[in-house]
């Protein structure tokens, strides 16, 4: 197990670790990343509607006074200052929020109409705004102001320059707006402090729950690894990640704890399926030892203890051929060759045995099968299938081998594309199996109710699907009504169709199959020996 | 013949002598490497039996691949309790010529040391006909004849036939047939040889009087004229 950080021994610097340390607290990070996050967008936020609300009142004002100023022109066109004076004074009374600046005056600077008793001496210009002081009802504020030229009066005409000539001064006192904006300013302010808390406070508060999590997690495997395997992750029960995370792992200790009692189960069983023969082995020993008459007798009960002990020696071998293949340790034998004479002369070994027992041995398989990998294994595992076919089936039954090599479709598979699935399978017509016995059909030593009697170790099949997995491929068993059919899917690495000329996208090549079957001229009363 | 063990397992090593003086060969024992390759390569022998393990800094494989290297092709025959697939390989690649693991039955072995001891001595060139008794074989055209009556067998069974033929007279195991005929390394635990054997019996030996393929008991077939 890692060293815990507290456990490290402690240098020169030892007053700055604590800091560090506390730096090196994922969860701290976590959280404080997150309090700094949510504090720059929401003062982004804030500064967002800041900037339009207060940039919107400003243009609005703006575009106001345009208006205004553009209207009360074409009264000037239309009637003189007569007509501009009258305008201008039914404004100022219609003026219900009395924020309006008006002033016109002459070529002189003689006041002509307006609220303004003189032309303010800043206004020189007519291309910008001006924010000037603005007293009315005893309180001080601003008003925003811009100078018009009234048209047709200029003695000379300098763009932007006032001169001489008719002015008009048009404008909007900017107290209620500017209550408004310090009104907004500030409770913008107000609303970022807080949420600026709640963002601390937030992030506070994910850094507990982070190292909670984390802690429960650290707790909960720390507690498995110093043996106690019943301990299980808590789940909150909303099926979010965290749950997620947990479930995983509760998972994986199932497998755990699944695995070793199969360990502790194979022990049981080796012992146990071992300890029979060896007892019986030295009880015939002993009983000879004890009881024999004469040399025969001796003879004869030593050669059945040397039977027992080659039993053992067989299942030893089988075990750790099982072990080994499942380790992997086989695969640097892989090659590339054909299958299909390979399990023709398996076929052909076993068709013998099954002729004896009056059953009938049918192929049924690809022109060519190419593959890659340990043609021994493989050989292996069809002539335990066949085995047990033959084993199992009654006379006049028929037990069937096909093998054939179909393109891959399915994206979901573990072959490099462009790949083959080569399919073996050994269909029979015998006891066949229940549901529960397929489902633990190739687990080591298992042999179903209905098989008890007949020899075997039960290993047969806990070694083929070892050897199938090391091939990258897995094994069905169905049942087949009767009897049983045992399917083996084996990926076939594209290197190996190459290497044989085939493609599995080739609509054209002729049907690959062919049916065959042993054909002998046989004596069909013979008794066999 | 005349052969030399090199096995540190003094039981197994009085047990194999004994054994192969009883069936008539002169046998030289020794317990470790060193002494046993200075054995091999100062006396002539026939067959060399020699365990992987031994003791003295020189392991079987070793000795074995030192006297390869002198260009000495002496039969040998290994007896490991390393069983793998992978340690039979080594073995049969460092020039070793059977490869026989522990726990092993006597039978087994003798079976193989006599096959290759005959393998030893017949270097001729390679023949076209194979004659026991009545019985012939021609490796030409593949075919058997049996007094002078054609007999129709399959591929598997003229295989099957021919390698009995070529051991006649010697004991031939079930594992050497399964080794031999079929390619086959693993004990098929069923009796499947002796459904072929038997299968074969009935074309050759059943239709005329005198049986050629005999069971030896607790080792295996041998094919010979009574």
């Amino acid at each position: 197990m890692a060293q815990r950080v507290k456990d490290l021994p402690l240098h020169e610097g030892a007053p700055r670790r604590p800091r560090l340390r506390a730096l090196r607290s994922a969860s701290l990070r976590f959280s404080l990343a997150y309090g700094v996050l949510f504090a720059l967008s929401s003062i982004l936020f804030m500064l967002f509607i800041w900037w339009g609300t207060i940039g919107f009142l400003e243009r609005q004002v703006e575009t106001a006074i345009n208006a205004d100023a553009r209207a009360l022109v074409d009264r000037w066109v239309l009637g003189g200052v007569p007509t501009l004076a009258l305008t201008i004074e039914d404004r100022l009374e219609q003026n219900l929020d009395d924020d309006a600046v008006y002033m016109v005056i002459d070529p002189e600077g003689n006041y002509l109409a307006g609220n303004v008793s003189t032309w303010p001496a800043k206004v020189q210009y007519t291309d910008r705004w001006y924010s000037l002081p603005d007293t009315r009802a005893g309180l001080r504020g601003l008003a925003e102001i811009h100078a018009y030229r009234l048209p047709g009066t200029e003695l000379t005409h300098t763009a932007g320059q006032l001169d001489s000539g008719y002015r008009l001064l048009v404008g909007r006192d900017m107290r209620a707006r500017s209550i408004l904006r310090r009104l907004l300013t500030d409770s913008l302010l107000w609303a970022w402090i807080m949420v600026t808390l709640l963002a601390v406070s937030g992030a506070m508060l994910v850094h507990r729950i982070f190292r909670r999590m984390v802690k429960t997690v650290a707790r909960t495997t720390s507690a498995i690894a110093h043996g106690d395997l019943n301990r299980r992750m808590p789940l909150v029960g909303n099926g979010d990640e965290m749950d997620q995370v947990a479930e995983a792992i509760n998972e994986m200790l199932d497998r755990i704890v699944r695995l070793m009692d199969g360990v502790r189960e194979v022990s049981n069983s080796i012992a146990h399926d071992l300890r029979t023969p060896i007892t019986r082995a030295r009880t015939q020993l002993e009983d000879a030892a004890l009881h024999a008459q004469d040399a025969d007798e001796l003879r004869a009960a030593i050669e059945r203890a040397v039977g027992n002990l080659d039993n053992i020696t067989a299942v030893f071998e089988a075990l750790l051929r099982i072990a080994q293949i499942e380790t992997g340790a086989r695969r640097s034998a892989f090659a590339t060759f054909d299958l299909r004479p390979v399990l023709f002369d398996v076929a052909e070994l076993y068709e013998a045995v099954a002729e004896d027992h009056g059953i009938r041995l049918t192929l049924d398989m690809d022109d060519v099968l190419p593959f890659y990998g340990d043609r021994s294994l493989i050989q292996q595992a069809v002539a335990n299938l066949l085995d047990n076919a033959i084993k199992f089936s009654p006379e006049h039954s028929t037990v069937h081998l096909a093998a054939r090599l179909s393109p891959l479709v399915a994206r979901r598979t573990v072959t490099p594309a462009g790949g083959a699935m080569l399919t073996v399978e050994i269909r029979d017509e015998g006891i066949g199996m229940t549901d529960e016995d397929m489902a633990r059909a190739t687990e080591r030593f298992f042999r179903a109710e209905k098989a008890r009697n007949t020899p075997g170790s039960g290993l047969g099949l806990a070694m083929v699907r070892a050897i199938v997995q090391l091939h990258g491929g897995d094994i069905h068993l169905a049942t087949h009504n009767p009897g049983l059919s045992v399917r083996l899917h084996l990926p076939v690495a594209s290197s190996a169709l190459a290497e044989y000329g085939y493609d599995p996208f080739d609509e054209d090549m002729p049907d690959m199959t062919r049916t065959s079957q042993f054909s002998h001229q046989h004596d069909t009363n013979s008794s066999v020996l | 013949m005349h052969i030399l063990v090199v096995e540190d397992d003094p039981t197994v090593r009085n047990f194999v002598a004994k054994g192969l003086r009883e069936a008539g060969h002169l046998t030289e024992l020794t317990d470790n490497g060193k002494d046993g390759l200075f054995l091999a390569v100062s006396e002539k022998f026939d067959l060399i039996i020699l365990d992987r393990m031994l003791p003295g800094g020189i392991d079987g494989l070793r000795l074995l691949e030192t006297i390869r290297a002198q260009n000495n092709a002496t039969p040998v025959l290994l007896l490991s309790a390393l069983a793998d697939v992978d340690d039979r390989v080594q073995g049969l690649k460092a020039g070793g010529d059977d490869y026989v693991t522990k726990p092993f039955a006597f039978s087994e072995l003798l079976a193989r040391v006599e096959a290759l001891g005959r393998r030893g001595r017949t270097e001729q060139a390679p023949q076209t006909k194979l004659v026991v008794a009545d019985l012939e074989i021609d490796l030409l055209s593949r075919t058997v004849r049996r007094a002078g009556q054609k007999i129709d067998l399959q591929p598997r069974e003229f295989r099957l036939l021919e390698y009995l033929t070529r051991h006649a007279g010697q004991v031939v195991t079930r594992t050497m047939l399964l080794e031999g005929v079929w390619d086959y390394h693993f004990d098929p635990q069923t009796n499947v040889i002796d459904v072929h054997v038997s299968r074969l019996r009935q074309k050759v030996d059943k239709p005329f009087g005198m049986p050629l393929i005999h069971t030896i008991r607790n080792a295996g077939y041998m094919l010979r004229a009574e």
